[in-house]
């Protein structure tokens, strides 16, 4: 009989994700896993994961990793990806993470052009703190620091750090996608390997999006935060490649 | 620029820097000099966070790195600083200390000793601290802050101020030592082997536990081998001033006033600053029983000569801080009044 499901060689085997049910962490480390193994990158992947949920990305992903203090990882990505720029560098980081505390680390990564692949996971809560209000937290959402429902008199707007860094010239590929359906996730894992290409192939400074559920801090059930992604997120962060420098190219080529 | 220099020829290949004054002219040495090397590596950051979190990556991928900045921006850095401790990382950092707190100004000054000798950042660990007082030493302690930090995988401070910064002597780069340290600290890819994790996170408690005494073990034998000062004029002295840096190069020029006054007066300078040289400050209060600790702050070192003198000997204070550098002769002056004045001697504050 024909094996048709198993676990990429670049996840670690025995463990049980820390995740809560129904958490889009845990798609997101498999495709990032299943396009390191697909490219044949492990043995030259180094990745830096955040403070965050995801800090434990260490235990699942197995490539070498660093973690990087909260919002700093693009400045370590960018120390390691300088020294060594033959090896393929990510940073994976939450939303409080990237466009909050480390908006400056993100931006200025991005404008130098560094080549490196920065995974931005946007579930528009800080979660591992308990479901605080995030830049990215939707107008009218209630989090436990914005209960009567974000508002932009006091918190301003959910901020688009996608839509931002693509005014850059440094920024060569932003996509956003999610992983809240099969054919989104499907979407997803083409993104991610795009990405890496990209940075395999010299191209430069590329960011995939990635809208991700939170059922514990939305105080919803798992199906629901998957339609909720649908039916809100997607409004104010709609999916879609934003910028590809080399897409016109490629085309022209053909 | 000594700095950058003698980084350089200790095989720093990464340096990461935001422009600060009184530091800028290292900043600049190594935009125009990095490149000029095989594989170096120069990124002027968006901040003095950023540029620590550069220097933790570049550190971690296996090169030796370094940062600098002048006191504002060392506070920005201490987020890197603990982390880099926490996670067993070499690095050097300079800072170039000017008057504070706050924004203070950009005069010479001695306000970061705690911050230096006490982590500066959160949690428990410690930084090795070289307090130069000649363009010699800055590149001497330079260079073997590179080996210092290698050998027992924690950063290293250079601790100086902006008078050091701006000086010029004759000065001879001594050879630098091969690098000692191991591939298997270096981040680089797992290829076909077993994946790496540098990390600080230790969320069970009995494991941070275990991780801080590890660390605390490791300053301990720093404690014990690393220590270094110079003791200047010690003989016969009645009176031993305690001073690093800056301070301790006007003390020197103090002495030799008072001994044509008839005050025989030595320097006890430590070069070190952590570890202290605890043990080689409490011998000498075995023959000297009167101290005076000076320093470009109001009273930081003080505390460390207190604890190693336990009570044994008179210690005084003298202190300029704010970005006040007194000339020798008013030192001198300072030194004859308080010694002389047996109503206050030995009384702080």
């Amino acid at each position: 009989m024909k094996k048709v499901f198993s676990r990429p060689k670049s996840l670690k085997e025995n463990f049980i994700y820390h995740y809560c049910p129904g958490c889009g962490h845990s798609i997101a480390h498999r495709l990032v896993a299943e396009v390191i193994d697909e490219l044949g990158i492990r043995g030259i992947t180094i990745g830096v994961p955040p403070a965050g949920c995801a800090v434990l990305a260490y235990y699942y992903i197995d490539v070498d990793m660093i973690e990087a203090q909260h919002g700093r990882g693009p400045a370590l990505a960018t120390g390691i990806k300088r020294v060594l720029p033959d090896r393929i560098v990510f940073s994976y980081q939450g939303d409080g993470d990237l466009a909050a505390i480390g908006t400056a680390e993100s931006l200025h990564a991005a404008n130098r052009g560094e080549n490196i692949t920065v995974f931005f996971i946007n579930n528009a809560v800080y979660g591992m703190t308990g479901g605080q209000m995030a830049p990215t937290t939707i107008l009218g959402q209630k989090t436990t620091t914005s209960a009567p429902g974000r508002d932009i008199t006091l918190d301003g707007y959910p901020i688009k750090m996608s839509e931002i860094l693509c005014l850059l010239p440094g920024v060569k590929y932003v996509e956003r996608c999610a992983v809240n359906s099969p054919a989104n996730i499907v979407k997803t894992k083409k993104a991610i390997k795009k990405a890496f290409q990209y940075q395999i192939d010299g191209v430069g400074f590329s960011m995939i999006e990635i809208l991700s559920q939170c059922p514990t801090n939305w105080k919803m059930s798992s199906i629901d935060s998957c339609k909720w992604i649908d039916e809100v997120m997607v409004k104010e962060y709609p999916l879609g490649v934003l910028k590809d420098v080399t897409a016109p190219e490629k085309k022209k080529g053909k | 620029m000594l700095i950058g220099e003698a980084a350089i020829r200790a095989g720093c290949r990464f340096y990461a820097g935001y422009p600060i004054t009184p530091q800028n002219e290292l900043t600049e040495y190594m935009s125009e000099n990095m490149r000029k090397v095989k594989d170096g590596i120069f990124i002027q950051s968006e901040s003095e966070i950023a540029a620590i979190h550069m220097v933790t990556g570049a550190s971690a991928a296996g090169v030796r790195a370094m940062t600098s900045s002048s006191s504002p921006g060392i506070s920005l850095k201490q987020d890197g600083i603990s982390s880099l401790a926490a996670c067993e990382l070499p690095a050097v950092i300079v800072n170039m200390m000017r008057g504070g707190p706050g924004l203070g100004n950009i005069a010479p000054a001695q306000g970061d000793y705690f911050q230096a000798t006490r982590g500066g950042g959160h949690g428990d660990y410690r930084t090795i601290v070289l307090a130069p007082a000649s363009c010699q030493e800055l590149a001497d302690l330079t260079m073997d802050a590179f080996d210092l930090a290698d050998e027992y995988r924690n950063p290293a401070i250079i601790l100086a101020d902006g008078m050091m910064g701006q000086m010029m002597e004759p000065t001879v780069f001594k050879k630098a030592k091969p690098r000692n340290y191991s591939e298997s600290f270096m981040l680089r890819g797992a290829g076909k082997g077993k994946s790496k994790i540098i990390k600080g996170l230790v969320l069970p408690p009995l494991e941070m536990e275990e991780h801080n005494w590890k660390l605390a073990r490791k300053y301990q034998v720093i404690s014990d081998k690393e220590t270094r000062h110079e003791a200047f004029n010690l003989d016969n002295a009645e009176l031993v001033v305690v001073a690093y840096g800056t301070a301790a190069r006007i003390t020197k020029g103090a002495i030799k006033r008072l001994g044509e006054s008839g005050l025989r007066v030595g320097l006890f300078r430590p070069i070190t600053l952590w570890p202290f040289p605890v043990k080689a400050l409490r011998e000498l209060s075995h023959k000297v029983k009167n101290f005076l600790v000076f320093e470009m702050s109001t009273g930081q070192m003080l505390e460390d000569v207190r604890l190693a003198l336990q009570g044994y000997a008179n210690i005084d204070f003298h202190g300029r801080p704010g970005g006040v550098v007194p000339t020798p002769a008013e030192f001198a002056i300072a030194v004859e009044r308080e010694f002389r004045d047996k109503d206050t001697y030995g009384r702080q504050f």
